[in-house]
């Protein structure tokens, strides 16, 4: 096992089989897991007073069977900003894209990510992307990227990328560097980064914001017909 | 005995099998409740359209007048139940039970004949049946008991009807008539009784009536289906999402773990094939799941849930959803289901290269369509797909058209109300 920054997480999630099991997988990654507990209301308020590196919630728990998890998790962002949080979803629905972008519309936040349930049972992936996240990065499921760029309208923003500056933003929206990306696509990271430069020229990004984050941004926003 | 099916056929039996059968005795409960029921429902009525109509310029009074088709109910039910005194066999036909009756009265069309029969009630049919049993009941008595009421009574003397008994000897010939007299009173309560039986049946379960009561209560059952089948669908969802899929997840992620445990070699290649079955097994459940009733259309409505499909189609899909908010759950699920089938039919047979889904609200009526650019030629009475989709949608009266000439394009177009009750 690859040696990894220990973590302080809490993590949320009803189902008490799915609970145990993610416990298992991240002490097994040396993770500390500070708390596990099973609705939204008690992970509003552990979190606040533990403090975690991480919180990873799943969207729909009781009473309501809903969306509680997502909303606990858009208010501790905007409580408690340094706290990274990786959401669980069943499946893709962008009414919770859509929260999901809002909360982490404003600059220096903790990462953020949005991962389907079936991701769990890949635990290399898994682990992956709570690293990226709790790194600060934005880690978006590649099957909800994949669906949404499906959905993309002929006439936003990145009507004007090609389809390999796409593929590019695409990499970035699931959270890769630009050495992993030029891994993937099998280019030179010089490669990428010229991509990564036209997209932020052709998305008219201001130099100052996160552009990535912004980028990556853009390209869910748009997805989104 | 009560070998006669109902009071009418017994009075045209033997005499004696008549007057010892339960008959007489049942016709005069009848005519004997008729009696109370009937001043009640005179206080009532006169009370609640008295005050009614005096503070109907308040709106108070308005409600009580709109309140008096209730009442009526109620007295038609009442009359309905008595019935069975006389005419054992009534009522048979299935209707909504009243308590079904009073709490959806504001659906149902408002029963003129029920209103009409409450008034008679209340101003003819008691007042008649009361002069009957006194007549009829009281004059055998008087004649019968005429010995007694001799001694009874301060001046020693009995009139009746301008026959009257002084002495006791004309009092024995009284008797014998006031017998005869019970067993006409026998025939004369009995038959009007079922005189009057007759008539409430008429006006209150008349054909139409019962037509009308049978079409109210199909639509109610049908309705109470097509809620049951929705219900029984999310239970379902519910139970497998709640069980195997939980279980399918933990072994995925137990056999994850595992292979990041296992050094390479033969183990952890099966260990790596298992988890991929495991996988496969769970991406099945949630096809199915799908199909049946996925929890995104419950959370989310209908527009998130096509959306969701139209992702996972075969082929490409576009969307355009017109929906305010969410709909009534089983329109929700009767479109989604409709939107399902039509692009799994379009995936399956229309050698079709992209499909359009668009859905609107234009005052209460929903309307979906699915189009695509394949080759046409869907029958919905070959295949059962299609002709289950019908039936699932005139369930909620909605209406499915499917337009499919041969060489395409093959459109479905659904419409139905989004208010309906």
């Amino acid at each position: 096992m690859p040696d990894r920054t220990r973590l302080r997480i809490v993590l949320a999630e009803d189902a008490a089989l799915l609970r145990e099991g993610l416990v298992g997988i991240l002490q097994q990654a040396g993770h500390e897991v500070v708390a596990s507990v099973a609705d939204a209301d008690a992970l509003g308020v552990i979190a606040a007073s533990r403090q975690p590196d991480l919180v990873i919630t799943d969207i729909r728990m009781p009473p309501t069977h809903t969306d509680e998890g997502l909303r606990a998790a858009v208010r501790l962002r905007r409580e408690h900003p340094g706290i990274a949080i990786l959401l669980l979803s069943a499946y893709v629905a962008e009414a919770y894209v859509t929260d999901l972008l809002d909360s982490t519309a404003e600059q220096g936040h903790a990462g953020i990510g949005y991962l389907l349930k079936d991701r769990v049972g890949r635990v290399q992936d898994l682990l992956d992307s709570i690293d990226r996240v709790a790194a600060g990065g934005t880690v978006v499921d590649p099957d909800v990227v994949r669906q949404l760029l499906a959905r993309r309208r002929n006439d936003g923003p990145l009507a004007a990328l090609t389809g390999r500056e796409r593929e590019v933003l695409a990499l970035m929206a699931e959270g890769y560097t630009n050495p992993t990306i030029a891994d993937r696509l099998v280019v030179s990271e010089a490669a990428v980064r010229k991509h990564v430069g036209n997209i932020f020229a052709k998305l008219d990004l201001a130099p100052d914001s996160d552009r990535r984050v912004s980028a990556v941004l853009t390209y869910l926003r748009d997805g989104r017909a | 005995m009560n070998r006669s099916p109902d009071a009418w056929s017994a009075v045209r039996d033997r005499p004696w099998r008549f007057v010892t059968s339960m008959w007489p005795w049942r016709s005069l409960l009848y005519l004997g409740s008729t009696v109370p029921i009937g001043i009640a429902a005179l206080v009532v009525l006169v009370v609640m359209i008295g005050i009614g109509l005096v503070t109907a310029i308040l709106v108070i009074g308005v409600l009580l007048l709109a309140a008096v088709p209730l009442v009526t109910t109620v007295i038609a039910e009442a009359e309905r139940a008595r019935l069975h005194l006389v005419l054992p066999s009534s009522g048979t036909t299935e209707r909504a039970t009243l308590q079904e009756r009073l709490t959806g009265w504001r659906r149902l069309p408002m029963s003129w004949s029920e209103i009409g029969y409450a008034a008679l009630l209340a101003t003819v049919l008691w007042v008649v049946d009361a002069i009957v049993l006194i007549m009829a009941v009281a004059t055998p008595l008087v004649l019968i008991t005429s010995p007694l009421l001799m001694n009874v009574t301060t001046d020693e003397r009995v009139d009746l009807l301008g026959w009257r008994i002084d002495t006791v000897d004309e009092a024995w010939p009284a008797v014998a008539v006031g017998v005869l007299a019970l067993g006409v009173a026998a025939y004369v309560v009995t038959a009007v009784a079922s005189g009057q039986a007759a008539l409430t049946r008429i006006v209150l379960d008349s054909s139409e009536e019962r037509l009308a009561s049978a079409v109210t209560d199909l639509r109610r059952s049908r309705a109470g289906l097509v809620d049951a089948f929705e219900i029984e669908r999310r239970r379902i969802e519910r139970d497998l999402h709640d069980g195997a899929q939980q279980r399918l997840v933990a072994l995925t992620m137990s056999l994850g773990q595992a292979e990041l445990a296992l050094e390479d070699g033969p183990a952890r290649d099966l260990v790596v094939r298992s988890h991929t079955l495991a996988e496969e097994a769970l991406a099945d459940l949630r096809t199915t799941v799908r199909g049946i009733h996925p929890q995104v259309l419950t959370d989310h409505g209908l527009a998130a849930a096509v959306h969701e499909l139209a992702d996972r189609s075969a082929i490409p899909v576009d969307t355009e959803l017109l929906l305010p908010g969410r709909l009534p759950a089983p329109v929700e699920a009767t479109a989604y289901f409709v939107v399902s089938e039509a692009l799994t039919n379009i995936a399956r047979h229309a050698d079709a290269r992209s499909a359009q889904v668009q859905a609107w609200v234009a005052g209460d009526l929903l309307t979906v369509t699915i189009v695509d650019d394949g080759r046409g030629g869907a029958d919905p009475e070959r295949g059962t797909g299609l002709a289950g989709l019908v039936a699932r949608v005139e369930a909620i009266d909605g209406d499915l058209r499917i337009i499919s000439p041969s060489g395409g394009p093959t459109q479905v177009r659904m419409t139905c109300p989004i208010a309906h009750d």
